[in-house]
């Protein structure tokens, strides 16, 4: 079942873009993320999805129901982790938390128990007088602490040193064991390519791409690094070769087709040194990019 | 409504309830303690009166003001606590939904399972309540003060309450006023300029509409919907400006629905 689907979802601020006939599904239980740099357009998908904001054309469904029409009912299983967090400054962690559970029907305290002991978080301690990262942790636990089944995180990883990231996305997957499914918005592509079965990208406003991570990195350049005596690089110019590039004696080039034709050149020459790698998600990105 | 919604708003409404409860009981005080020794003097004071320019009068809001008579006197402090009112209503109506778009708690509160109508309805009763408090603070105030000074000097006790009944409906008119505009402008970063100006233009226009005689700024400010010396006189209520009063604030409040459902909360930037 799709839990996400979103159906040629457009919106503009005024004359201002912010997504253009966007459309994608997710499937129960993925880890889909959605890639793009500031200002594509991944917030404001996310906030559509939340109604925060309200579609200029298209729609988008949760659950399979619309988002616009059954928000109220959609929200309940729904975790937010903003990129940007922001909380009531006179209040006390545990009150917000407590604030925050009191919206979702069941007792919640075990689970925010568990949750702010896992992230270390001091529960006795003012909301103003927090670091960005602790504060930043205050939003991890209180957009999990009601068990949703569906998480949207909008670059949340900004702001958390590297071990609570790595606790962080330890956590997320553990969420995904359970079956929750996540979509992830960032504009990191490696901590994407840690975490996500499919990825989107996005580019001022459109999808550029759906696709597998696998698929991504396959169906596409191979990264090249060949060290051979009186190489040149004349001797490459094959069709799919790109970006060839000189380097010490070794020559570092793109290449995209039969792995075959490579190999047959470089079997006559006099090589001492050969490696051929997938690209990085990085690499890819910068593709679509150009 | 949300009664986790209510509380969260009452509470954080509690300071500014606090402080204004404590201006009023002052003011109160203050300005009723003068009272015995007007009275002593009050026909020189009526005297003193009748000197002044009318148009000067009417901008004081002192036009056909009986100084000597102990709710003519009150009526001075009436018009000051107006004020006072009138801007704390306005902090209300205009930080409602601005202040948790100003410091960007929107996002909590409107990814919650809580319909935007539940959320606008847990907020107004919350203000709604802050002002009853307030309301109810400044009658006690008002008796408390009037019976402590009063010494051998009558008053009509339905008049006063009568002009107390109006205090709460005249703040319910910044309350909706001031929400409206909130969400008829796109961002309000300070609360404070709003309802100042909100609180002093209506009080200004009431003077002004005086002075003018003709015009009919009447229908528009409260500070003329509910003219203590009005009530006074007829002890009875302007029925119809109070009528237009109660409209505005009606209205007001229906257009602050309809445009708050389908507002666009922005994020960060």
């Amino acid at each position: 079942m799709s839990i996400i689907e979103v159906s040629h979802l457009t919106k503009y601020y005024g004359k201002s873009r912010g997504i253009v006939d966007v459309s994608f599904n997710e499937e129960e239980g993925e880890i889909f993320g959605f890639i793009g740099p500031n200002g594509a357009g991944k917030s404001t998908t996310i906030r559509l999805l939340l109604s925060l904001i309200h579609p200029t054309s298209g729609s988008a469904s949760i659950f399979g129901k619309d988002v616009t029409t059954h928000g109220p009912e959609i929200r309940r299983q729904i975790g937010y982790l903003p990129s940007e967090v922001f909380y009531y400054e006179g209040m006390k962690v545990i009150d917000l938390l407590k604030y925050s559970a009191s919206f979702f029907p069941g007792d919640h305290t075990k689970r925010m128990k568990e949750l702010s002991e896992l992230m270390e978080l001091e529960m006795n301690r003012k909301i103003s007088d927090l670091s960005y990262g602790n504060k930043k942790k205050v939003g991890i636990v209180q957009g999990l602490l009601h068990s949703p089944k569906l998480l949207l995180l909008d670059e949340p990883t900004a702001g958390l040193d590297p071990l609570m990231q790595r606790k962080f996305f330890d956590l997320i997957r553990e969420e995904n064991k359970r079956g929750v499914t996540v979509f992830f918005s960032s504009h990191i592509l490696g901590e994407v390519q840690r975490l996500c079965n499919r990825v989107g990208i996005i580019r001022e406003g459109r999808i550029v791409e759906i696709s597998d991570i696998r698929t991504l990195q396959q169906n596409n350049y191979k990264k090249v690094r060949v060290t051979a005596e009186g190489i040149t690089p004349a001797i490459f110019e094959l069709p799919g070769v790109t970006n060839i590039e000189t380097e010490n004696g070794s020559l570092n080039f793109f290449f995209k087709g039969e792995i075959k034709s490579i190999l047959q050149v470089i079997h006559k020459l006099q090589v001492t040194d050969v490696t051929i790698e997938e690209p990085t998600l990085e690499e890819i990105f910068m593709h679509y990019y150009e | 409504m949300k009664s986790n919604i209510y509380t969260h708003e009452l509470r954080m409404k509690s300071r500014s309830i606090l402080t204004w409860s404590i201006a009023i009981f002052a003011l109160m005080f203050f300005f009723l303690s003068i009272y015995p020794s007007f009275a002593e003097e009050a026909e020189l004071a009526n005297q003193l009166m009748s000197k002044m320019p009318e148009e000067l009068k009417q901008a004081f809001g002192l036009s056909n003001t009986d100084m000597a008579s102990l709710l003519g006197f009150y009526t001075l402090v009436m018009v000051f606590t107006q004020l006072c009112l009138a801007i704390q209503a306005g902090n209300f109506g205009f930080g409602l939904v601005s202040i948790e778009e100003s410091e960007l708690t929107a996002d909590f509160l409107l990814t919650k399972p809580v319909s935007r109508v539940q959320i606008l309805t847990s907020k107004l009763l919350a203000a709604l309540t802050a002002i009853i408090i307030t309301n109810l603070v400044t009658g006690a105030a008002s008796f408390l003060a009037i019976t402590t000074f009063r010494s051998s000097h009558t008053y009509d006790a339905g008049t006063l309450t009568l002009m107390l009944v109006g205090l709460l409906i005249f703040q319910v008119f910044f309350l909706a006023v001031g929400l409206v505009i909130s969400l008829l402008v796109k961002r309000i970063h300070n609360v404070t300029p709003y309802s100042l100006g909100l609180a002093f233009s209506a009080y200004v226009l009431n003077a002004f509409s005086g002075v003018f005689g003709d015009v009919k700024l009447e229908y528009i400010t409260p500070f003329k919907h509910f003219d203590p010396n009005y009530i006074i006189e007829h002890n009875a209520f302007d029925t119809r400006l109070v009528l237009i009063n109660i409209g505005i604030s009606v209205a007001a409040i229906a257009i602050s629905y309809w445009l708050y459902i389908r507002r666009d909360i922005h994020a960060v930037s």
